[in-house]
């Protein structure tokens, strides 16, 4: 290995601010009678890291799968790399460049740190089922290249010890950090993060904040996250969007967040006269 | 050119003219390996020499002066070792560091070595010498080896350890003279490295060490066991420790052969195996570690495997050593050796990385006679040596054909012994250190003017095999109030034999008798837990449960029937012991970074539950103030219970 292929490789890519990256307009989005989500607008510029915070049942998580595709919206309009988004199926919105993690952990328990990581690499697969069951030539080169993407991944992330070990078998926030290199692998325009430290012990969170802000320092990555610890939001996020019972009560930064009243009381429970 | 009374050899007198002779010689052999990104990536002996060369360019462009010092700090990784020939290569001397050491202790080092220039692996490195930075006048430039996370701080005095190469390889024409000049006029007789100790007592020492007793222990110790450049080695104890410089830097370039970087801390295991170096060294721990893990996979596994195991063992403790040895065994038990071989030892030591190692060592601490045993009987060439920073190493080895596990084996080549009226062991050797940098008053206790160094172990010489037995620091050694010796490392490593029992530390100086505090070893005992129903959350609760105490009391007991075997401390035997609430941890101050108990420091924050210990009580209420990872203090606490040991009678008669 070389010195200066290292070099090169830190001083491309990298963390720039820019512009709109993604737009949501007025989304309101039903299920039967109960409203989620009431007339939210917001956006997410590019290289920035973005948190959506609330009470329980605030619809963080309808509008993370808002965004990603999962739900469709009764109204409303989502603006992605400057074109509006019309009604598109998951994984076609995954090629388009976003990438997730999950709540409650969605990994492949049965399969290996390193085939779970694998899989966010198949949104790029080219060669089709033929030519991987016959393996050698194309598909055989191109698994390689996909296989050095992935070690990268796992060498970013610090989990080389449990490369080859079931996921099943491993502790909860080394799972979280298998996910978030699952989600890296795609190699996402906009990552999104459904409550990453959820569950996580003071040491967990403080390397999952260090892994978070370093995929964004280091793969210029737009990230955001759905997160209850107001401590680690503070710390994390650029800029803040606090919903409450569907409805947006904040938008600024984290600081400007803090001092809204609004929010305060939502967070607080304080008595409404 | 080498003189004509000069054997070629003896004209390679530095790291840079042996880099060069193996570059000539050998340039197309593998010089380092290191897994990166999964795949074993490797240098040549020519390669290296381009990858150093550069560097020692770039280091000069950059400022580095002849008789500068360059601090070293990081896990074991190919360019951190060139880095440290690089440095050479300016007339600098490197100072490695222990990686894991917290910015105040780094910046104790780094301010009495005066280093100008430091090397760094990675971020959390170069945060932790930016955060001492103001109390470092003399600390001029940070080189980094890897960029991640630091793009965006302010490189006024950063440079990437790539962007230094860069440099040296653009201004070659200019710098290649320079440094071809610099390392023609270096001699033997100059210092080759700084190595700090580090201290079980007071500040860390800086132990100067010349080319000439690096390179001269190398070439001695490398031809005891054979090592050619045929042989390997992973690396992956720190580079801080004068052990991982000797056999990483100091017998690989006399000899030529190949050390290996693993890819992290955690999956050394996992290279090990894949390496399967023929040359290996390790502390007693990682032996005890790598048995208790087998010990625990073998609990679970199902009743035909475990009893292939069990039978195939027993045959190997029986018979193994003796084969290893060259013993006489008959013609049938070494046929069932065989089939073992081929059953349980062969797949065992591939599992453990262990297949090709030819020569092995472990030292700094004693090792369990079981655990010895246990590798030896698989046909593992495992032995043990003594040694110091202050030799270079080397004191005494043991010999192929004469191992044991209580001696520390015959004075290595070169080296002359002997013991003082006080039982101190000294030693006379082409190894023993320049000086204590900047500490003459401590040169002097030390080394005396014909060169003899005191070791600070009490020891004595076997009679009958004429091998060295350590017993204990020789300060340490002390009396209980009927006279009777007490040698508390040795009652330690009694009860550490066992591996329930992660850590023991015992006192009984100017006592009637002897009392120790032991820490288990949660692995072993969760292990055990587990099987046994025995419910569990946190360390603390584990070590007070009734049944966890009473098997631990029973393993002291077998500990005093082994002490009260041997007459001259028989006296040693645990009256009382309790189980401490909390490990035992280098960040606490309670150990030091080689993991060694600091038995001063626990006797003054444990001092209640000594006196309790010493009391009529059977419990006491225990609270200690520990550091977290992250540098915050808490308050851990707890009510230890107390309990009394059995001991073997008629051993206070023969003490007495």
């Amino acid at each position: 290995m070389n010195m200066d292929a290292q070099l090169a490789a830190h001083l491309s890519g990298g963390r720039q601010a820019g512009g709109t990256l993604l737009e949501v307009k007025n989304i309101t989005l039903r299920f039967g009678g109960v409203e989620a989500l009431k007339n939210i607008s917001f956006d997410i510029r590019e290289g920035e890291i973005r948190a959506i915070i609330g009470p329980n049942g605030a619809g963080k998580s309808s509008m993370l799968n808002v965004i990603s595709g999962f739900y469709h919206p009764q109204e409303g309009e989502v603006w992605f790399r400057g074109e509006k988004r019309r009604p598109m199926r998951p994984h076609q919105i995954a090629r388009q460049g976003l990438a997730r993690t999950f709540q409650n952990i969605a990994l492949f328990k049965g399969m290996s740190t390193l085939d779970n990581i694998m899989t966010g690499r198949l949104t790029m697969m080219r060669r089709n089922m033929l030519w991987q069951a016959l393996w050698k030539g194309p598909a055989e080169a191109e698994e390689i290249a996909h296989r050095e993407a992935v070690e990268r991944i796992i060498d970013f992330l610090e989990i080389q010890h449990i490369r080859k070990k079931p996921v099943g078998a491993l502790p909860y926030g080394l799972q979280k950090r298998v996910e978030l290199g699952r989600a890296l692998a795609a190699e996402p325009k906009l990552l999104l993060l459904d409550e990453p430290m959820a569950g996580m012990n003071v040491e967990e969170k403080e390397d999952m904040s260090r892994f978070i802000l370093d995929v964004n320092d280091e793969f210029g990555t737009t990230i955001a996250l759905i997160e209850h610890d107001m401590g680690v939001v503070m710390d994390l996020s650029d800029r803040v969007v606090v919903l409450d019972y569907g409805r947006k009560i904040g938008d600024g930064a984290p600081a400007e967040v803090r001092a809204n009243p609004e929010v305060i009381d939502a967070y607080l429970g304080v008595a409404h006269e | 050119m080498a003189l004509s009374h000069q054997t070629p050899e003896d004209a390679c007198d530095t790291f840079a003219k042996l880099l060069d002779r193996n570059a000539a010689v050998r340039g197309d052999r593998p010089a380092a390996r290191e897994k990166a990104l999964g795949v074993w990536a490797s240098w040549t002996w020519a390669e290296a020499r381009e990858e150093v060369r550069a560097l020692a360019m770039g280091l000069r462009e950059l400022g580095l002066a002849p008789g500068d010092r360059v601090a070293v700090v990081g896990t074991n990784r190919p360019q951190l070792y060139w880095s440290m020939i690089a440095s050479q290569c300016c007339g600098a001397q490197p100072v490695p560091l222990y990686q894991d050491s917290v910015a105040d202790e780094m910046a104790y080092v780094l301010d009495h070595a005066e280093v100008r220039f430091a090397v760094v692996e990675d971020q959390e490195q170069v945060d932790k010498l930016l955060a001492i930075a103001d109390r470092l006048p003399m600390l001029e430039r940070i080189l980094y080896l890897d960029p991640r996370g630091l793009r965006r701080y302010d490189h006024g005095r950063l440079t990437a350890l790539s962007e230094a190469q860069a440099k040296g390889r653009e201004h070659a024409a200019r710098l290649e003279p320079e440094i071809n000049a610099v390392v023609a006029a270096q001699t033997g007789a100059e210092p080759c490295v700084m190595l700090y100790t580090s201290g079980t007592t007071g500040k860390p020492k800086g132990v100067v060490l010349s080319y000439d007793n690096i390179l001269k222990t190398s070439r001695a110790s490398a031809a005891f066991d054979g090592l050619t450049d045929r042989d390997s080695i992973l690396a992956y104890l720190p580079m801080a420790w004068v052990g991982d410089f000797i056999f990483s830097m100091g017998q690989a370039y006399v000899t030529g052969f190949c050390v290996a970087c693993p890819e992290s801390a955690e999956t050394m295991m996992t290279d090990l195996r894949e390496i399967g170096p023929s040359y290996f060294f390790a502390p007693p721990r990682i032996f005890e570690t790598l048995l208790t893990s087998v010990t625990i996979r073998m609990e679970d596994a199902g009743p035909i495997k475990k009893r292939l195991f069990d039978h195939f063992i027993g045959h190997a403790r029986r018979v193994g050593c003796a084969i290893l040895d060259g013993r006489p065994v008959s013609t049938a038990d070494r046929l069932w050796y065989r089939v073992g071989e081929a059953l349980v030892y062969g797949p065992l030591k591939n599992a453990l990385g262990m297949s090709r190692i030819r020569v092995g060592y472990t030292a700094g601490e004693a090792i369990g006679p079981e655990i010895f045993e246990f590798y030896r009987s698989l046909g593992v060439n495992l032995k043990q040596l003594y040694g110091q920073t202050e030799a270079s190493v080397f004191i005494t080895q043991q010999p192929d054909g004469a191992v044991r596990a209580d001696t520390v084996g015959v004075p290595s080549p070169g080296v002359e012994l002997r013991i003082g009226e006080s039982g101190e062991v000294f030693y006379r050797s082409p190894g023993v250190f320049m000086e204590y940098y900047r500490n003459a008053e401590a040169t002097a206790e030390t080394k005396d003017a014909e060169g003899w160094v005191a070791t600070g172990d009490a020891g004595f010489f076997e009679p009958d095999t004429g091998q060295l037995r350590i017993i204990d620091r020789a300060k340490d050694v002390g009396k209980l109030t009927s006279g009777a010796l007490f040698a508390p490392k040795y009652v330690e490593n009694k009860l550490k034999f066992f591996p329930d029992i992660k850590e023991a530390v015992s006192f009984g100086h100017g006592r009637d008798h002897v009392c120790a505090f032991v820490n288990i070893d949660l692995d072993s005992v969760g292990a055990w837990a587990e099987r046994n129903n025995v419910a569990y959350a946190s360390y603390q609760e584990l070590a007070q449960h009734p049944r966890v105490t009473g098997k631990i009391a029973a393993q002291v007991a077998e500990a005093n029937r082994s002490i009260a075997s041997d007459p001259l401390l028989s006296a040693c035997q645990v009256r009382r012991f309790l189980i401490l609430h909390k490990e035992l941890d280098p960040d606490d101050g309670e150990m030091t970074r080689t993991m060694k108990v600091r038995r001063r420091i626990i006797a003054e924050r444990y001092q209640p539950l000594i006196d309790a210990l010493y009391s009529d009580a059977t419990e006491v209420f225990a609270d200690v103030e520990v550091s977290y990872e992250d540098g915050r203090k808490g308050r851990i606490s707890a009510t230890v219970r107390i309990i009394d040991a059995e001991t073997v009678e008629p051993a206070r008669e023969i003490a007495a």
